[in-house]
């Protein structure tokens, strides 16, 4: 007999449709894990398990060049935009309204609002611009590029943390002796680290993941992972993409329960 | 001059310079580049692309019109050009509307859950958030090129007996965009809704309100700013989609983003490249304009 | 008794905000406080006693007006090189420190050597008892404790005043009383100069050796709890401490005519003007109906209190006042509502107000 009992929280159909919503979600990711141990080349047909394209992406040195530039990237852009990100949440959270809050504000969080597509170009162009006045050709400036996209990815979770911590306990330090800075480095910064942490791993998969931007900056093979794995979709799938593309889920996976863990509520 | 008043100067300037580095790389790599753009979409297309520096609007004119080639000063409209805009506009549209009426009851379905696993669920939501657009893209492809699962599995089944044609179409960009931007309109609203009190509901049924009325007039005016903040993070990458379009579109079914693209690379047209982005920042700008007016209608009436 | 100024405010204005919304929290406030006496700031929630004491504290800087420590001008010094310490009301403990880390953070910024440090944290852990709890995290500690934890903690590095922001309101009723107690016997012990903030005016009676009573950024008045109970200087004061008769009448000479018509002798000269005579409920005593001398009146109401009865009167001018009486222990005869009795004052007992 089912049970009549009434639940306010009840919408009919709703749990339906978002049980269809995450089967849809999740059956393309996962086929394309499962058939990325696959024997053969196309997911209409199972030709038994193996492991053939991870070691053919392994071996394969333009996928460790790429492997080892996204990688490289992504540290620095992590390293730049958790720092900066940072001072700047310091700067301007739980302070009172001062001449250009807004303004810098406005400044960090406008990456978020303007297509990929549009940060790209105008990148390519400032860039270009550069590359004829020096001459470098190096990977700084998708460095720069990529530190300045993930500011507002690792400022967020950390101002999150800041605003929703009690400014007594500084004042708590003050008073029992403490300079600005031993407060900052005793009582501000321990409680604020599970959130400097989250925001770097924020930065670290938005960086890892950018596609759009780094095409458009990158001097010729100066690929990414996923530039790679763009230049391979665009010819037809090789499902060494496939492989790659679980390894990279793998991580993400990975980042994301540490993210949680990270920034849990405690009780 | 008063203490308080030095005080706020000083304060004012340590959080300038605190916020100075942040501010330094984002004028460098984000803000800066935005305005060179915008000159350079008043200038003229270089011989073998960049730009020479003569001003000219043929960028912004060449948007939307042609200029007849044997009778330089006429212009037509191109025909091409307003496709794209309309198709894009279309198909942003139509993916923000359909994730929303998605999105909604799947964040209700999480924040309703116990307390101990809605973790669980709200991880699940999450992972393709954070997943490579470009894994979830081709993720998608796999699913309804011509040999994909679902064409094998209509042959397989008997349903069909040749695959349909669904990659290289306008739908196959819909159905790619409505997947991969998801989860973009389903966290907004689940914190929304997270912070409804649901007492509120059972009020609602104890003055003998039915389940569509409590809907309509108790949940969606209180949780409507999560819908807004979830249109609003889906809108904007799907107007200036570049990846997906590329990817399941083909070379046909171009969006302003791929337009875009091509200046810059055959087009060999940067100026026309960079006014076209900026129409994209512009219509994002009203779209924000317009969804902001809507969160204060709502606040001034709640 | 040592006489030595511990703290003292001169002239103290605090206003927030700029330009057009500004909000005057302090309006010249000036205190002496007295070395190692047990201070204490009362008044309802608004009246600045709060903000006084972070001026005090070095939160806030005064507009204008100094702070002083010993006789020192300290009122440009931050917080952290003040001898002073505080009991914040949320209490502010350390989440990421255990209690003896909390306890022990004072001494450890100073510079203090390690061996002092453990001495004195174990010290001040025998002092609020919770010895056993020193290496725990102060988020399992009771709400209790945790007071407990704070004022160790703000006591540790032996400062010359301690200042102590309505550390008691979050307690429930049983724990707040025993904590009064604690309280008082510590600063006794210590003989460190304790500044207390709170609106509880009963909590104010029982522990200060002298109150300033405060509304609206000033300071109403300022004695031991006896003088502000009995002499209250004016209407906020007699009715913001416990309960207070307001009846109306005229200076006469030697007294003040009521409106009903009766003379109540006081002392003291006064000008011919309106005044408020003030009484305090069990100032008011009950009398058969024609007592000689004595002002009639006629029961309305009475309520029993288990102690005390109140009951309540009217006089022959419409004005309506409470008695407080002990209860009479064979029962209300003689309470009957709208029967007719008489009252008088404890001589000296009332006092006359100008505002």
């Amino acid at each position: 007999m089912a049970d009549r009992s009434f639940s306010a929280s009840r919408l009919p159909g709703f749990s339906t449709i978002a049980t269809i919503v995450f089967v849809v979600l999740y059956a393309p990711i996962v086929t394309l894990v499962i058939y990325s141990f696959n024997e053969g080349k196309t997911v209409s047909a199972w030709e038994g398990f193996s492991l053939r394209w991870y070691q053919q992406a392994w071996s394969n040195d333009i996928v460790q060049e790429a492997a080892l530039r996204s990688l490289t990237i992504a540290t620095c852009a992590m390293l730049i935009a958790t720092t900066v990100a940072t001072m700047a949440a310091l700067g301007t959270t739980r302070t009172g309204p001062f001449r250009g809050k807004s303004l810098i504000s406005a400044m960090i969080n406008q990456p978020l609002m303007v297509p990929d597509i549009v940060t790209a170009i105008s990148l390519l162009i400032f860039v270009a611009a550069i590359k004829v006045a020096t001459g470098y050709q190096g990977l700084l400036y998708l460095i720069l590029a990529h530190s300045a996209f993930c500011i507002p990815f690792a400022y967020l979770p950390i101002k999150a943390r800041l605003e929703s911590m009690d400014l007594s306990l500084e004042n708590a330090a003050a008073d029992l002796y403490a300079s600005p800075w031993q407060a900052f480095r005793r009582v501000t910064l321990p409680l604020l680290a599970p959130a400097i942490m989250a925001g770097g791993m924020l930065a670290f998969v938005i960086s890892l993941d950018d596609v759009v931007i780094t095409t458009f900056v990158k001097s010729g093979g100066q690929d990414t992972l996923p530039t790679y794995m763009l230049g391979q979709l665009r010819r037809g799938t090789e499902p060494d993409v496939n492989a790659i593309s679980t390894v990279l889920l793998a991580l993400t996976v990975v980042l994301l329960s540490l993210f949680f863990l990270l920034t849990r509520k405690r009780n | 001059m008063t203490q308080s008043t030095e005080q706020a100067g000083s304060i004012a300037r340590k959080n300038w310079l605190l916020s100075a580095p942040a501010l330094v790389v984002l004028t460098l790599a984000a803000a800066g580049p935005l305005m060179i753009m915008v000159v350079y979409s008043f200038l003229t297309p270089g011989e073998y692309g960049n730009v020479t520096w003569q001003f000219s609007l043929n960028g912004w004119r060449g948007i939307l019109l042609t200029e007849d080639i044997f009778e330089p000063g006429t212009y037509a409209l191109a025909d091409a050009h307003l496709t794209i805009l309309l198709r894009s506009l279309k198909l942003s549209l139509m993916t923000t509307l359909i994730t929303a009426l998605v999105g909604f009851p799947t964040a209700w379905f999480i924040a309703t859950k116990p307390v101990k696993t809605r973790i669980l669920w709200l991880f699940l939501i999450t992972i393709p958030f954070w997943t490579n657009l470009l894994i979830r893209t081709f993720a998608i492809n796999e699913v309804i090129r011509n040999d994909g699962i679902l064409n094998s599995l209509l042959i397989w089944a008997g349903a069909i007996s040749a695959p349909i044609q669904i990659l290289y179409t306008d739908t196959a960009v819909f159905i790619g965009m409505t997947y991969v931007y998801l989860p973009f309109m389903v966290l907004p609203i689940f914190a929304a809704i997270d912070r409804f009190d649901m007492r509120l509901l059972e009020a609602g049924y104890d003055l003998y309100a039915s389940r569509g009325q409590v809907l309509r007039r108790v949940i969606l005016p209180i949780v409507k700013p999560g819908i807004i903040a979830g249109s609003i993070l889906v809108f904007i990458p799907s107007i200036g989609a570049y990846v997906i379009p590329r990817i399941l579109g083909g070379g046909k079914n171009l969006m302003v983003g791929n337009l875009i693209d091509l200046q810059f690379g055959q087009g060999r047209n940067w100026p026309l490249g960079a006014a076209l982005g900026m129409t994209l920042l512009i219509i994002v700008m009203i779209a924000l304009v317009f969804y902001t007016r809507l969160t204060n209608r709502g606040a001034a009436r709640g | 008794m040592p006489n030595k100024i511990a703290v003292e405010a001169r002239n103290a204005v605090k206003v927030f905000g700029q330009g057009a919304s500004t909000h005057s929290a302090l309006s010249d406030v000036s205190v002496s406080i007295r070395q190692g006496e047990f201070f204490t700031l009362l008044g309802p929630s608004g009246c600045g006693k709060t903000t006084l004491l972070r001026l005090i504290a070095g939160f806030e800087t005064p507009t204008s007006g100094q702070i002083l420590l010993d006789g020192a001008d300290i009122t440009n010094l931050p917080p952290n090189k003040r001898a002073v310490n505080t009991v914040f009301q949320s209490y502010a403990l350390f989440p990421h420190l255990t209690v003896a880390q909390n306890i022990g953070f004072g001494l450890q910024m100073q510079g203090r050597p390690k061996a002092e440090v453990k001495a004195t944290v174990a010290e001040m852990l025998a002092l609020v008892k919770l010895q056993a709890m020193a290496d725990r995290k102060t988020s399992q500690l009771s709400g209790g404790q945790q007071q407990r934890v704070a004022l160790a903690r703000a006591l540790a590095p032996k400062p010359k005043v301690l200042l102590l922001d309505e550390p008691l309101s979050a307690l429930d009723a049983k724990l707040r009383k025993d904590m009064q107690i604690e309280l008082k016997r510590l600063q006794m012990e210590t003989g460190i100069t304790f500044i207390f903030v709170t609106h509880d005016q009963e909590e104010a009676l029982t522990m200060s050796d002298r109150i300033a009573v405060m509304s609206a950024g000033q300071i109403q008045q300022m004695g031991t709890p006896r003088d502000i109970y009995t002499r209250p200087a004016n209407r906020f004061v007699a009715s913001f401490i416990g309960e207070t008769n307001f009846l109306p009448g005229l200076t006469v000479p030697g007294g003040v005519q009521l409106d009903c018509g009766a003379t109540v002798a006081v002392d003291g000269q006064y000008g011919a003007a309106k005044v408020t005579l003030a009484i305090r409920p069990e100032q008011v005593r009950l009398q058969a109906a024609d007592s000689p001398g004595a002002i009639p009146a006629t029961i309305t109401n009475w309520v029993y209190f288990g102690t005390d009865t109140h009951c309540h009167l009217v006089l022959a001018d419409g004005s309506a006042l409470v008695a407080r009486l002990q209860s009479p222990a064979m029962g209300e005869a003689g309470l009957e509502i709208g029967a007719n009795v008489a009252i008088s004052f404890a001589p000296g007992a009332a006092q006359v107000l100008q505002d």
